[in-house]
């Protein structure tokens, strides 16, 4: 049995050390938020943070997992009122919306390194979370967006 | 008294130049700070087993981690990393895409597929010991020089040869070819061409 905390709850997963987290996440734990897309860390759309770090939890094993904190789109807020997920709202950002659950998540660590991230510091940090419906403009813009609310109206980010 | 004085002055000044002897015969002459290995210098045997480094060093298992930009290289073309992830500062990359969000403690099964390494990073923002690019004269004289090395006595540079990393070259996953020799080759040639002067090729 592997211990996880994830969004802060505890769960006791029967898993092989070696299972992908993202499997763990999904088919263990019942949180379907988290999308599998590539499976070998070429997209993004799984990316969860652990210990606050934005991982690709497709090829992160569940064992690297155990003793650290998850922390899923599901508990990226309390009332989904997270600044990234006010700003997607406001802007519209998805078009299908598979990968965005991984853009968040890659966002929310850029803006907790970096409050008030420029052009360039959006796309270094965003390069690796691919988005098939092209709506990179709109994920900049809501970025920014982001940082505004946090500046303006104090929301934690 | 007068002679007694002459004579332990010129005692003294024996003992002075046969301890700056004996540092000029076992200390490198390009490196300062300690070094505790037996050099016999041998410029031939030193430029012969450097080649042979040399090879290992620009093979893309080596040096696609030591790239001229702040982008590292991927592949056996070493060609620019997908998703062109930055070296930041201290070498383990930028906000969401970090080293270690894709490489894993360990290599990754399946074709491809990212290696692993517990220490994965790139050379830090503030010396980046590039090898792309270099000649055999400049990466000889770049290795030695502490200001360019990791800050690397002749001792520590030695024992690098079994640093993680380095290892790591030669467990690199599905689908990546290996460094042209064996590590043993390599840590011999590495040695020999230290132990023997660590003399840079000529420039051409």
């Amino acid at each position: 049995m592997i211990n996880l905390n994830i969004n802060q709850k505890s769960y006791e997963v029967d898993a092989d050390p070696d299972m992908p987290l993202l499997w763990a996440i999904r088919d263990l734990v019942g949180l379907t938020g988290t999308k599998y897309g590539c499976g070998v860390a070429q997209c993004g759309a799984c990316v969860v943070h652990l210990n606050g770090e934005a991982v690709r939890s497709c090829v992160t094993k569940v064992s690297r997992a155990e003793g650290k904190k998850v922390v899923t789109i599901e508990g990226l807020s309390k009332n989904n009122d997270h600044p990234l997920q006010l700003a997607w709202n406001e802007v519209n950002v998805p078009q299908c919306g598979y990968c965005h659950s991984g853009q968040l998540m890659s966002a929310a660590v850029l803006l907790r390194e970096n409050p008030n991230p420029t052009d360039e510091d959006i796309d270094n940090a965003m390069s690796g979370n691919i988005c098939r419906c092209g709506t990179y403009p709109r994920i900049r813009k809501a970025i920014h967006l982001a940082a505004e609310l946090h500046k303006k109206e104090g929301r934690t980010i | 008294m007068k002679r007694s004085i002459i004579i332990m002055a010129v005692i003294l000044s024996m003992i002075g130049i046969m301890a700056f002897s004996l540092s000029t015969v076992n200390n490198h002459p390009n490196v300062t700070g300690e070094t505790t290995q037996k050099i016999k210098k041998d410029s031939i045997a030193s430029v012969k087993a450097f080649e042979q480094v040399y090879k290992v060093l620009m093979s893309p298992r080596c040096m696609n981690c030591h790239p001229s930009g702040d982008i590292p290289l991927q592949g056996d073309d070493s060609h620019l990393h997908e998703m062109y992830p930055k070296r930041g500062h201290d070498g383990k990359g930028v906000f969401a895409m970090k080293c270690a969000n894709c490489h894993q403690p360990n290599n990754t099964p399946g074709l491809h597929a990212p290696p692993g390494n517990p220490d994965w990073h790139l050379p830090p923002a503030d010396m980046k010991m590039v090898f792309q690019s270099k000649t055999a004269h400049e990466l000889a004289k770049q290795l030695v020089n502490p200001k360019q090395n990791g800050n690397k006595s002749m001792k520590q540079l030695l024992e690098h040869a079994d640093d993680g990393l380095v290892l790591s070259g030669w467990n690199s996953g599905e689908g990546r070819s290996q460094p042209p020799m064996s590590h043993a080759a390599f840590k011999k040639a590495w040695e020999t061409w230290i132990n023997t002067g660590a003399y840079a090729p000529k420039s051409k």
